[in-house]
Protein backbone atom coordinates (compact mmCIF):
# COMPACT_ATOMS: atom_id res chain seq x y z
CA UNK A 1 0.00 0.00 0.00
CA UNK A 2 1.91 3.17 -1.23
CA UNK A 3 1.17 6.89 0.01
CA UNK A 4 -0.69 7.62 -3.67
CA UNK A 5 -3.25 4.23 -3.24
CA UNK A 6 -4.04 5.52 0.26
CA UNK A 7 -4.38 8.70 -0.41
CA UNK A 8 -6.45 7.72 -4.11
CA UNK A 9 -8.42 5.91 -1.45
CA UNK A 10 -9.36 8.79 1.22
CA UNK A 11 -10.46 10.92 -2.20
CA UNK A 12 -12.52 8.13 -3.71
CA UNK A 13 -14.73 7.64 -0.98
CA UNK A 14 -14.71 11.38 0.41
CA UNK A 15 -15.83 12.04 -3.56
CA UNK A 16 -18.21 8.87 -3.66
CA UNK A 17 -19.79 9.40 -0.30
CA UNK A 18 -20.38 13.38 -1.89
CA UNK A 19 -21.90 12.21 -4.78
CA UNK A 20 -23.92 10.14 -2.71
CA UNK A 21 -24.97 12.70 -0.62
CA UNK A 22 -25.88 15.00 -3.93
CA UNK A 23 -28.37 12.65 -5.09
CA UNK A 24 -30.10 12.25 -1.74
CA UNK A 25 -30.26 15.68 -0.03
CA UNK A 26 -33.74 17.21 0.37
CA UNK A 27 -32.17 20.90 0.62
CA UNK A 28 -31.15 22.15 -3.04
CA UNK A 29 -28.79 24.29 -1.74
CA UNK A 30 -26.87 21.74 0.22
CA UNK A 31 -27.35 19.24 -2.82
CA UNK A 32 -24.93 22.01 -4.43
CA UNK A 33 -22.33 22.71 -2.06
CA UNK A 34 -22.03 18.96 -1.89
CA UNK A 35 -21.82 18.70 -5.56
CA UNK A 36 -18.89 21.61 -5.58
CA UNK A 37 -17.05 18.55 -3.21
CA UNK A 38 -17.52 15.93 -6.00
CA UNK A 39 -16.57 18.51 -8.46
CA UNK A 40 -13.05 18.94 -6.41
CA UNK A 41 -12.48 15.38 -5.71
CA UNK A 42 -12.55 15.00 -9.50
CA UNK A 43 -10.10 18.01 -9.77
CA UNK A 44 -7.54 16.13 -7.48
CA UNK A 45 -8.06 13.16 -9.70
CA UNK A 46 -6.98 14.95 -12.95
CA UNK A 47 -3.99 16.25 -10.72
CA UNK A 48 -3.04 13.00 -9.72
CA UNK A 49 -3.65 11.78 -13.47
CA UNK A 50 -0.89 14.47 -14.44
CA UNK A 51 -3.76 16.56 -16.24
CA UNK A 52 -2.73 20.10 -14.49
CA UNK A 53 -4.80 22.26 -16.97
CA UNK A 54 -7.41 19.90 -16.70
CA UNK A 55 -7.52 20.22 -13.09
CA UNK A 56 -7.53 24.21 -12.78
CA UNK A 57 -10.30 23.86 -15.85
CA UNK A 58 -12.04 21.59 -13.57
CA UNK A 59 -12.16 24.55 -10.72
CA UNK A 60 -12.51 27.02 -13.21
CA UNK A 61 -15.28 26.19 -15.11
CA UNK A 62 -17.21 23.46 -13.20
CA UNK A 63 -17.05 25.29 -9.67
CA UNK A 64 -16.26 28.26 -10.47
CA UNK A 65 -19.00 29.03 -13.13
CA UNK A 66 -21.31 26.28 -13.26
CA UNK A 67 -21.58 25.02 -9.74
CA UNK A 68 -22.39 29.15 -8.87
CA UNK A 69 -25.20 28.83 -12.15
CA UNK A 70 -26.92 25.96 -10.29
CA UNK A 71 -26.94 27.99 -7.07
CA UNK A 72 -28.18 31.19 -8.86
CA UNK A 73 -31.04 29.21 -10.52
CA UNK A 74 -31.97 27.12 -7.31
CA UNK A 75 -32.43 30.87 -5.63
CA UNK A 76 -34.42 31.69 -8.33
CA UNK A 77 -36.85 29.03 -8.78
CA UNK A 78 -37.55 27.65 -4.95
CA UNK A 79 -39.83 29.41 -2.66
CA UNK A 80 -38.02 28.08 -0.07
CA UNK A 81 -34.83 25.90 0.13
CA UNK A 82 -36.20 22.86 1.25
CA UNK A 83 -38.65 20.40 -1.06
CA UNK A 84 -42.19 19.93 0.36
CA UNK A 85 -42.88 15.94 0.35
CA UNK A 86 -40.53 13.57 -0.98
CA UNK A 87 -37.95 14.69 -2.98
CA UNK A 88 -38.26 11.46 -4.75
CA UNK A 89 -40.83 10.24 -7.56
CA UNK A 90 -42.47 7.03 -7.65
CA UNK A 91 -40.53 5.28 -9.58
CA UNK A 92 -37.05 5.87 -7.54
CA UNK A 93 -36.95 1.97 -6.40
CA UNK A 94 -36.40 1.49 -10.36
CA UNK A 95 -33.91 3.55 -10.30
CA UNK A 96 -32.10 1.84 -7.64
CA UNK A 97 -32.05 -1.13 -9.37
CA UNK A 98 -31.22 0.27 -12.51
CA UNK A 99 -28.04 1.81 -11.38
CA UNK A 100 -27.23 -1.37 -9.03
CA UNK A 101 -27.38 -3.15 -12.55
CA UNK A 102 -25.34 -1.19 -14.73
CA UNK A 103 -22.60 -1.33 -11.94
CA UNK A 104 -22.74 -4.30 -11.64
CA UNK A 105 -22.12 -5.15 -15.33
CA UNK A 106 -19.50 -2.40 -15.70
CA UNK A 107 -18.28 -4.01 -12.65
CA UNK A 108 -18.18 -7.52 -13.87
CA UNK A 109 -16.89 -6.42 -17.33
CA UNK A 110 -13.63 -4.56 -15.54
CA UNK A 111 -12.92 -7.34 -13.84
CA UNK A 112 -12.68 -9.44 -16.65
CA UNK A 113 -10.99 -6.85 -19.43
CA UNK A 114 -7.01 -8.00 -19.66
CA UNK A 115 -5.86 -4.62 -19.48
CA UNK A 116 -7.54 -3.79 -16.42
CA UNK A 117 -4.04 -3.93 -14.12
CA UNK A 118 -1.99 -1.70 -16.94
CA UNK A 119 0.52 0.76 -14.87
CA UNK A 120 1.11 3.62 -16.68
CA UNK A 121 4.08 4.66 -18.99
CA UNK A 122 6.37 7.15 -17.98
CA UNK A 123 5.18 10.90 -18.84
CA UNK A 124 7.71 13.11 -20.60
CA UNK A 125 7.36 16.39 -18.14
CA UNK A 126 7.17 18.87 -21.02
CA UNK A 127 4.16 17.42 -22.44
CA UNK A 128 2.04 19.94 -20.90
CA UNK A 129 -0.35 22.97 -21.50
CA UNK A 130 2.08 23.84 -24.73
CA UNK A 131 1.00 20.98 -26.63
CA UNK A 132 -2.85 21.22 -25.83
CA UNK A 133 -2.65 24.91 -26.96
CA UNK A 134 -1.02 23.61 -30.14
CA UNK A 135 -3.17 20.62 -30.62
CA UNK A 136 -6.46 22.90 -30.28
CA UNK A 137 -5.56 25.90 -33.05
CA UNK A 138 -3.30 22.68 -35.49
CA UNK A 139 -5.36 22.51 -38.59
CA UNK A 140 -4.07 18.94 -38.55
CA UNK A 141 -5.21 18.16 -35.07
CA UNK A 142 -8.20 19.44 -33.12
CA UNK A 143 -8.92 23.04 -34.92
CA UNK A 144 -12.27 21.53 -36.17
CA UNK A 145 -13.47 20.68 -33.10
CA UNK A 146 -12.00 23.34 -30.98
CA UNK A 147 -14.54 25.74 -33.69
CA UNK A 148 -17.77 23.63 -33.50
CA UNK A 149 -17.38 24.05 -29.25
CA UNK A 150 -17.06 27.65 -29.61
CA UNK A 151 -20.26 27.77 -31.76
CA UNK A 152 -21.94 25.45 -29.36
CA UNK A 153 -20.40 28.02 -26.62
CA UNK A 154 -22.10 30.99 -28.61
CA UNK A 155 -25.52 29.00 -29.54
CA UNK A 156 -25.93 28.34 -26.27
CA UNK A 157 -25.40 31.83 -24.51
CA UNK A 158 -28.10 33.22 -27.12
CA UNK A 159 -30.63 30.54 -27.07
CA UNK A 160 -29.96 30.73 -22.51
CA UNK A 161 -30.65 34.52 -23.10
CA UNK A 162 -33.93 33.87 -25.84
CA UNK A 163 -35.98 31.02 -23.47
CA UNK A 164 -35.15 32.64 -20.45
CA UNK A 165 -36.10 36.51 -21.59
CA UNK A 166 -39.56 37.64 -20.08
CA UNK A 167 -41.76 39.04 -22.68
CA UNK A 168 -44.65 40.14 -20.45
CA UNK A 169 -42.08 42.72 -19.01
CA UNK A 170 -40.88 44.33 -22.41
CA UNK B 1 1.29 2.60 -8.37
CA UNK B 2 -2.39 2.78 -8.77
CA UNK B 3 -3.50 0.56 -11.78
CA UNK B 4 -6.09 1.68 -14.24
CA UNK B 5 -8.74 -0.33 -12.64
CA UNK B 6 -9.37 2.04 -9.49
CA UNK B 7 -10.07 4.89 -11.91
CA UNK B 8 -12.33 2.76 -14.15
CA UNK B 9 -14.27 1.21 -11.15
CA UNK B 10 -15.01 4.97 -9.38
CA UNK B 11 -15.80 6.00 -12.53
CA UNK B 12 -18.51 3.63 -12.93
CA UNK B 13 -19.31 3.94 -9.31
CA UNK B 14 -20.21 7.53 -9.69
CA UNK B 15 -21.78 7.63 -13.05
CA UNK B 16 -24.52 4.73 -11.27
CA UNK B 17 -24.62 7.62 -8.83
CA UNK B 18 -25.76 10.09 -11.26
CA UNK B 19 -27.90 8.04 -13.28
CA UNK B 20 -29.82 6.97 -9.91
CA UNK B 21 -30.06 10.67 -9.39
CA UNK B 22 -31.26 11.60 -12.96
CA UNK B 23 -34.25 8.20 -13.11
CA UNK B 24 -35.43 9.43 -9.14
CA UNK B 25 -35.44 13.09 -8.26
CA UNK B 26 -38.68 15.16 -8.64
CA UNK B 27 -36.76 18.28 -9.21
CA UNK B 28 -35.99 19.12 -12.16
CA UNK B 29 -32.70 21.06 -10.98
CA UNK B 30 -31.58 18.17 -9.17
CA UNK B 31 -32.06 16.31 -12.44
CA UNK B 32 -29.19 18.34 -13.45
CA UNK B 33 -26.80 18.04 -11.22
CA UNK B 34 -26.99 14.27 -11.56
CA UNK B 35 -26.24 14.64 -15.24
CA UNK B 36 -22.88 16.98 -14.29
CA UNK B 37 -22.03 13.87 -12.42
CA UNK B 38 -22.53 11.48 -15.49
CA UNK B 39 -19.76 13.84 -17.17
CA UNK B 40 -17.31 13.63 -14.50
CA UNK B 41 -17.69 10.39 -14.07
CA UNK B 42 -16.79 10.32 -18.71
CA UNK B 43 -14.12 12.96 -17.82
CA UNK B 44 -12.42 10.76 -14.93
CA UNK B 45 -12.39 7.71 -17.76
CA UNK B 46 -10.84 9.83 -20.70
CA UNK B 47 -7.90 11.42 -18.75
CA UNK B 48 -7.68 8.32 -17.23
CA UNK B 49 -7.02 6.17 -20.79
CA UNK B 50 -5.16 9.56 -22.04
CA UNK B 51 -2.61 9.14 -19.19
CA UNK B 52 -2.30 4.74 -19.46
CA UNK B 53 -2.78 3.86 -22.48
CA UNK B 54 -1.59 6.82 -24.81
CA UNK B 55 -0.09 9.62 -23.23
CA UNK B 56 1.86 10.70 -25.90
CA UNK B 57 -0.80 11.65 -27.88
CA UNK B 58 -3.15 14.70 -26.86
CA UNK B 59 -6.06 13.55 -27.73
CA UNK B 60 -7.66 12.53 -24.52
CA UNK B 61 -7.50 15.80 -22.39
CA UNK B 62 -8.64 17.41 -26.05
CA UNK B 63 -11.76 15.08 -25.66
CA UNK B 64 -11.96 15.90 -21.96
CA UNK B 65 -12.07 20.04 -22.53
CA UNK B 66 -14.68 19.30 -25.42
CA UNK B 67 -17.02 17.42 -22.53
CA UNK B 68 -16.40 21.05 -20.22
CA UNK B 69 -18.19 22.93 -23.40
CA UNK B 70 -20.41 20.53 -23.91
CA UNK B 71 -21.47 20.31 -20.38
CA UNK B 72 -21.36 24.23 -19.86
CA UNK B 73 -23.85 24.77 -22.54
CA UNK B 74 -25.90 22.11 -21.61
CA UNK B 75 -26.11 23.53 -18.25
CA UNK B 76 -27.04 27.46 -19.29
CA UNK B 77 -29.23 26.25 -21.64
CA UNK B 78 -31.35 23.65 -19.28
CA UNK B 79 -31.30 26.26 -16.51
CA UNK B 80 -32.52 28.83 -18.83
CA UNK B 81 -35.79 26.52 -19.94
CA UNK B 82 -36.57 26.04 -16.13
CA UNK B 83 -36.45 29.59 -14.97
CA UNK B 84 -38.73 30.04 -18.26
CA UNK B 85 -40.89 27.03 -17.07
CA UNK B 86 -41.19 28.58 -13.27
CA UNK B 87 -42.26 31.55 -14.37
CA UNK B 88 -45.05 30.35 -16.26
CA UNK B 89 -46.34 27.30 -14.35
CA UNK B 90 -44.07 28.18 -10.98
CA UNK B 91 -43.07 25.17 -10.17
CA UNK B 92 -40.17 22.68 -11.73
CA UNK B 93 -40.74 19.63 -10.25
CA UNK B 94 -40.01 16.61 -13.41
CA UNK B 95 -43.54 15.16 -12.98
CA UNK B 96 -46.03 18.12 -12.50
CA UNK B 97 -44.41 19.55 -16.36
CA UNK B 98 -46.73 17.36 -18.11
CA UNK B 99 -48.11 19.92 -20.62
CA UNK B 100 -47.26 17.77 -23.65
CA UNK B 101 -48.03 14.29 -22.12
CA UNK B 102 -51.59 12.95 -23.19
Amino acid sequence: MSVEMIIFLIIAVATLGSALMVVTTKNLVHMALWLIVVLLGIAIFFAMLSAGFLAVAQVVIYIGAIAILLIFAIMLTQRTTQEAGSSFNSNWRWGILVSLILFAGLFIILVNWSGISTTPPNLDSRASVADIGVALVEPNAFLLPFEFASVLLLAALIGAIYVAWDRRKV
Amino acid sequence: MISLSWYLIFAAALFCIGLFGVLSRKNAIAILMGIELMLNAVNVNLVAFWRYVNPGQITGQVFAIIVFAVAASEVAVGLALFISIYRRRGTIAADEIDLMKW
